[in-house]
C-alpha cells in the first residue's frame, strides 16, 4: 500500500464500512438524496424556478405544482431542486478551504512547537472568538453581497475549528516512538509529518469538517436569509425563507416551510453522519 | 477453613474461543503468602479481581469463590459491600491511576476512613497517620499534607497500601504492586507487605509475572496459564524441581546472575490469547514434551506429583527422568552445555 | 578523549539538563565511555538515572549541553542539515525502543515498514528490496506471513523482533536498545535475548544495551556502566561488576533483584542508608 493510497483510500474505506445503526443510515440517505438533487437539477426541476407565473400566486400543491409557489407564481419544488446547489456549493467550499488551510496551519504550527506554536496558536483563540456570520457580514459590508465574499470569510473562521483539532492530535501523535523511529531512520521531517503521521490523522478531521459543512450551510443560509449572501433571481434556500417570510403573515407558510425544513433535515443529516464518523475512529483508536 | 478459596472457578466472555478462568482452584490461609504467576492472558488479574467479586462485564461465571466464608459469585450488593469495606482489599499497579491527583494524601486516607468506619475527623487523622507510619512512611504527618505528585511512585505506592489498610481487611490482593517501580523500591514495598503479612497475620495473594519474586517473598506459588491453574507447590520445592513444562520454560527464560551463563532455553511461540483454543493441554502447542495422542486429547487435571500438584499428562514420566528443566530434549539436544554466545541458532520462532 | 576510528563508539563528557524552575534538573552528568569493535556495553540505571537520555542523545532524538559522540571517529553533528547528514547519522547508529505496540507505525505492514528504510537508504531495484526484506526479517525470525501483516495482527515479541529487523536495515555502526525487552512477557524475552546473542556474534556490530535489569545486562553485554542520578557510578567488564560491585548503589542494585532467600528489609534499610549520603562519587 503506497501512501498516496492510504491518504485517500482510508476514509473511502471508512465510509464503505459506515454502517451504523438505522439513525446513520437515514442521514447517509437524506445526503445522497440532496448531492444526488444537486447533481442532476437541470434534469429534475420541472419548471424553470425563476420565471413567475403572476396568475398563480400562493398555489397549493398540487399537479402542476408538486410543492405549490410562491407569492411571485414561482415554483417551489424547482427552486428547492435547483437551489439546492448553490445551497450546498456554498458550504463545500467553506469546509474544502478551512480544512485544507486547517490541517496545513495545525500540522505545521504543532510540529514546529516552541514559540511559533505558542503565537499561532493565540491568533486561532482570537479568530474562534469571531462568529462565522458577524465575519461574513462583515466581507459583505466590505466586498458586496454574493457568495463569494462570504464563503471566503466563513472559511477564515471554520479554519480555526480544524486548526486547533489538527494542532492537538498532531501534539499527541507526534511524540509517539514510532514518530521518532522514522527520525532516527534518516527521514526528513516533512516526510514523517506530511506522508506518514497526516494520514493516520485525516479520519478524524473528516469527521469533524463534516459536522462543519451543516453548520456552514446554516450559517449561508441564514446570510441568504438576511439578504445578504446568494441573490434573487438564483434560487437558494436561505433567500426562499427570506422571501417566504412575508407570506407566512399572510397566512401561506408553504413556500418558506419547504426550505427551511431541507436546511434542517441536511444539517441534522451531516452531524448524526460526521458523529458517527467520529464516534467510529475514536473507538478504533482506544 | 481457609480466608480466600476458589473452587473451580469459570469466567467466560460470549464470543470468545476459551473461557478467561477455567476451573481455577486456590486458596489463601490467614497469615499466608500465596502468589499466582502468569503471562500476559493468564487470567492472573480475573482472578485477583474476583476475590472482591468483580467479574468481566458480561461475563459468565460458575463456580466459588469464598473470602472468609461468605460467597461472592452471584452475591447480592450487600455482601459484596461487606467483604469489600471489611475483609478484603486490593492493591494495583499504578499507583497515580488510583488516587486523585488534585487531592491531598490526607483526604484521600480520611475520606474512606470516616466514610466507611464513621470516624469522626480528628479519629480518621490519627488512624491515617497510624496507617502511614505502618507502612514505614518517614514523616506522616508531613505526607497528610502533600499532593500526589510530591511523592515518588514508591511511596505513594506505600500510601495506596495504606489506603487498601483502612478498610482493615483480613486479605490483601496485590495485582503486580511493585511492577511500575524501581528494582530498589520494589524491595520496600514487599518488605512492607511481608510485615504485614507477617506482623498482622492478613492473608497476601500477590500477583505476578515474576516468578523469583513469587519465590523470594511467598510461601506458596500457583502458575497459572490460559486459565488454569498448571502447578502449584511450595515457593522453595517450585523453584527447585519444576514439575510442569511450562513453569521449567519460565525458570529456563530468565537469565540467571551468577552461576554458569549458557544459552537460555526460550519457550517457543507465544502466551495463548482468548481468541485461541486447544482441544487438550492448552500450552501442547509449545511443549517441548508434547506428545501427539495423549497431550492433544483432552485437558490434563491437577494431580500430586512430588510435594505439588501438577496438570500435566507426561508430568510422573518426565518426573521419573528428573523433570521438565532437566530431562534430555527430544527436540534439539545437548543444549544446555553450549556457552550463551556461542550456541547454534535455534528455530524459536512458531 | 583520542580519536579512535578503530572504535565504534566514543562518549565525552556528554551532559544534558532540562529547564525546570530556577535551576536546571540535570539529567546526564559528564558521562563518558568508549565501545569497543563488537563490543555491548549495558547501561544500568532505575528511573532518573539518566539512561534513556543517554540512549536518545546517541540517536540524536537529543541535543547534548556538552560534550561529545564520535561513531567510528568522526563525530555526530548536533543537527544534521541535509539529506546526506541525516542518512549518515542513521547509518551511525540506530536503536530499539521499549514499546513494540507503540513504535512501528500501525498502518504500515512489517515488511513495507523495513522496504521503506531500505528505500530510503539505498539505489536497490524492487525485487532485490524485497529479497533484502525477506532475508532481514528472516534473520530475525519472521517469515511472509508476518511480513504482509499490520503490526496489530502480531504479538510483542514479534513486533519486537521486526523492530530489530528495522534497525539492522540501514546496516548501522552501533545498536542502542532502550529497555527493549522489558516490555515483554518473560517467555518471549527470552527468544529476543537469544536472537541479540546471535545477531551480535553474526553483525559484529556494537550494542548498547540501555536496562534495569542486571541479569538480562550479564546475559547481553561484556561491559557494564550504572548509572545513578545521571552520573557514571561504576563501569566495568560484567562479570567484575557482578562479582565485586565497587559502588554501594551497585551492591544495592545486586542486592535488589529478588531471588531465594531474599531480604526486603535489610535491602530497603540499605536503600536508606544510601538516600542520606546522597552524593554518588563518580
Amino acid at each position: 500500500m503506497s501512501s498516496s493510497t492510504s491518504l485517500l483510500g482510508r476514509p473511502l474505506g471508512t465510509l464503505r464500512r459506515l454502517g451504523g445503526g438505522p439513525l446513520t443510515r437515514v442521514g447517509v440517505l437524506v445526503l445522497a438524496v440532496f448531492v444526488l438533487a444537486a447533481l442532476f437539477a437541470p434534469w429534475l426541476a420541472p419548471q424553470d424556478p425563476t420565471y413567475g407565473e403572476l396568475g398563480e400566486g400562493f398555489a397549493g400543491p398540487g399537479p402542476d405544482h408538486w410543492l405549490g409557489t410562491d407569492g411571485g407564481g414561482h415554483d417551489t419544488f424547482s427552486a428547492l431542486v435547483e437551489g439546492t446547489r448553490t445551497s450546498l456549493v456554498g458550504p463545500l467550499a467553506v469546509v474544502l478551504f478551512s480544512t485544507v488551510a486547517g490541517i496545513a496551519v495545525g500540522l505545521f504550527t504543532a510540529w514546529r512547537g516552541g514559540w511559533v506554536d505558542t503565537v499561532v496558536g493565540r491568533v486561532l483563540d482570537i479568530v474562534f472568538a469571531f462568529p462565522a456570520l458577524l465575519l461574513a457580514i462583515l466581507a459583505v459590508a466590505l466586498f458586496g453581497k454574493g457568495l463569494s465574499a462570504p464563503v471566503l470569510a466563513m472559511a477564515v473562521a471554520y479554519l480555526p475549528y480544524t486548526a486547533r483539532l489538527v494542532r492537538s492530535l498532531t501534539a499527541q501523535e507526534k511524540v509517539r516512538p514510532y514518530i521518532a523511529a522514522y527520525r532516527v531512520q534518516g527521514h526528513a521531517a516533512a516526510f514523517v509529518a506530511l506522508r506518514r503521521l497526516l494520514p493516520g490523522i485525516v479520519p478524524t478531521v473528516l469527521a469533524q469538517s463534516t459536522v462543519n459543512f451543516g453548520y456552514a450551510l446554516l450559517d449561508l443560509a441564514a446570510l441568504s436569509f438576511l439578504g445578504l449572501g446568494v441573490q434573487p433571481p438564483t434560487p437558494d434556500w436561505g433567500a426562499m425563507i427570506n422571501q417566504g417570510q412575508t407570506a407566512v403573515l399572510q397566512g401561506q407558510p408553504l413556500s418558506a416551510i419547504v426550505p427551511a425544513v431541507a436546511v434542517v433535515l441536511v444539517v441534522v443529516a451531516f452531524n448524526v453522519v460526521g458523529e458517527h464518523l467520529g464516534d467510529r475512529l475514536a473507538g478504533r483508536e482506544s | 477453613m481457609p480466608l480466600l478459596e476458589y473452587e473451580a472457578l469459570h469466567v467466560a466472555l460470549p464470543g470468545m474461543a476459551r473461557p478467561i478462568l477455567d476451573g481455577v482452584s486456590l486458596s489463601v490461609a490467614e497469615g499466608e503468602a500465596v502468589a499466582l504467576v502468569g503471562e500476559s492472558g493468564s487470567g492472573k488479574s480475573v482472578t485477583a479481581r474476583a476475590a472482591l467479586g468483580l467479574f468481566p462485564d458480561g461475563a459468565e461465571t460458575g463456580g466459588q469463590v469464598r473470602v472468609d466464608g461468605a460467597e461472592l459469585v452471584g452475591a447480592d450488593a450487600a455482601t459484596l459491600r461487606a467483604v469489600r469495606t471489611s475483609k478484603a482489599s486490593m492493591i494495583f499497579q499504578d499507583p497515580r491511576a488510583g488516587i486523585n491527583p488534585v487531592r491531598r494524601i490526607g483526604d484521600f486516607l480520611t475520606e474512606q476512613l470516616r466514610l466507611v468506619g464513621g470516624r469522626s475527623r480528628a479519629e480518621a487523622e490519627a488512624r491515617a497517620l497510624e496507617l502511614l507510619g505502618a507502612v514505614g512512611l518517614p514523616d506522616p504527618p508531613r505526607h497528610l499534607r502533600q499532593y500526589p505528585h510530591q511523592m515518588s511512585g514508591g511511596m505513594l505506592q506505600r500510601v495506596m497500601i495504606a489506603g487498601a489498610l483502612t478498610a482493615e481487611p483480613r486479605l490483601l490482593l496485590c495485582d503486580e504492586p511493585t511492577t511500575a517501580l524501581d528494582v530498589t523500591t520494589q524491595a520496600e514495598i514487599m518488605s512492607t507487605l511481608r510485615r504485614l503479612q507477617r506482623d498482622d497475620g492478613l492473608g497476601l495473594l500477590l500477583i505476578t509475572h515474576d516468578l523469583d519474586l513469587a519465590a523470594a517473598t511467598c510461601d506458596r506459588i500457583y502458575v497459572m496459564y490460559a486459565g488454569r491453574i498448571v502447578e502449584t507447590g511450595t515457593a522453595a520445592g517450585l523453584l527447585a524441581a519444576p514439575r510442569h513444562p511450562y513453569t521449567a520454560g519460565l525458570l529456563g527464560s530468565s537469565p540467571p546472575l551468577d552461576g554458569p551463563l549458557t544459552r537460555l532455553v526460550p519457550v517457543p511461540g507465544t502466551p495463548m490469547s482468548l481468541a485461541e483454543s486447544a482441544p487438550g493441554c492448552a500450552f501442547a502447542d509449545r511443549c517441548r514434551f508434547v506428545r501427539p495422542g495423549l497431550c492433544d486429547q483432552a485437558p490434563p487435571a491437577l494431580a500430586p506429583v512430588g510435594t505439588g500438584l501438577v496438570a500435566c499428562h507426561r508430568a510422573e514420566e518426565l518426573t521419573a527422568l528428573g523433570g521438565p528443566a532437566t530431562a534430555p530434549d527430544p527436540a534439539t539436544p545437548a543444549l544446555a552445555a553450549t556457552p550463551a554466545l556461542a550456541a547454534p541458532a535455534t528455530e524459536e520462532n512458531r | 578523549m583520542t580519536t579512535d576510528p578503530g572504535l565504534p563508539l566514543q562518549v565525552s563528557g556528554l551532559r544534558k539538563s532540562y529547564p525546570a524552575g530556577r535551576t536546571p534538573v540535570v539529567a546526564v552528568d559528564d558521562l563518558s565511555f568508549s565501545l569497543r569493535p563488537g563490543g555491548a556495553l549495558g547501561i544500568v540505571g532505575e528511573s532518573g538515572s539518566g539512561k534513556t537520555t543517554t540512549a536518545r542523545m546517541l540517536v540524536g532524538l537529543e541535543r547534548p549541553d556538552q560534550g561529545e559522540i564520535l561513531v567510528q571517529g568522526t563525530p555526530l553533528a548536533a543537527r544534521t542539515r541535509g539529506r546526506a547528514a541525516r542518512l549518515a547519522r542513521a547509518k551511525a547508529v540506530q536503536m530499539v525502543f521499549q514499546d513494540p505496540y507503540l513504535s512501528l507505525d500501525s498502518r504500515l505492514s512489517i515488511g513495507a515498514t523495513v522496504d521503506g528504510v531500505l528505500r530510503l537508504h539505498g539505489s536497490l531495484s524492487p525485487s532485490d528490496r524485497a529479497a533484502r526484506v525477506r532475508e532481514l526479517l528472516a534473520q530475525v525470525g519472521l517469515g511472509d506471513r508476518e511480513a504482509a501483516a499490520l503490526p496489530r495482527r502480531l504479538s510483542g515479541g514479534q513486533r519486537q523482533r521486526a523492530a530489530i529487523a528495522r534497525a539492522l536495515a540501514v546496516e548501522p555502526t552501533v545498536l542502542v536498545l532502550d529497555e527493549a525487552v522489558s516490555a515483554l512477557d518473560v517467555s518471549v524475552q527470552a527468544q529476543v535475548l537469544n536472537l541479540l546473542s546471535d545477531i551480535r556474534r553474526d553483525t559484529g556490530i556494537g550494542l548498547v544495551f540501555v536496562s534495569h535489569d542486571l541479569a538480562v545486562v550479564r546475559y547481553v553485554c561484556d561491559e557494564a556502566l550504572v548509572m545513578y542520578r545521571g552520573r557514571t557510578v561504576e563501569h566495568q567488564p560484567v562479570a567484575d561488576l557482578l562479582a565485586s560491585p565497587r559502588h554501594p548503589y551497585t551492591r544495592l542494585l545486586l542486592a535488589s533483584v529478588p531471588r531465594l532467600g531474599w531480604n526486603p528489609d535489610a535491602i530497603a534499610g540499605q536503600r536508606r542508608d544510601l538516600a542520606a549520603t546522597d552524593t554518588p562519587a563518580a
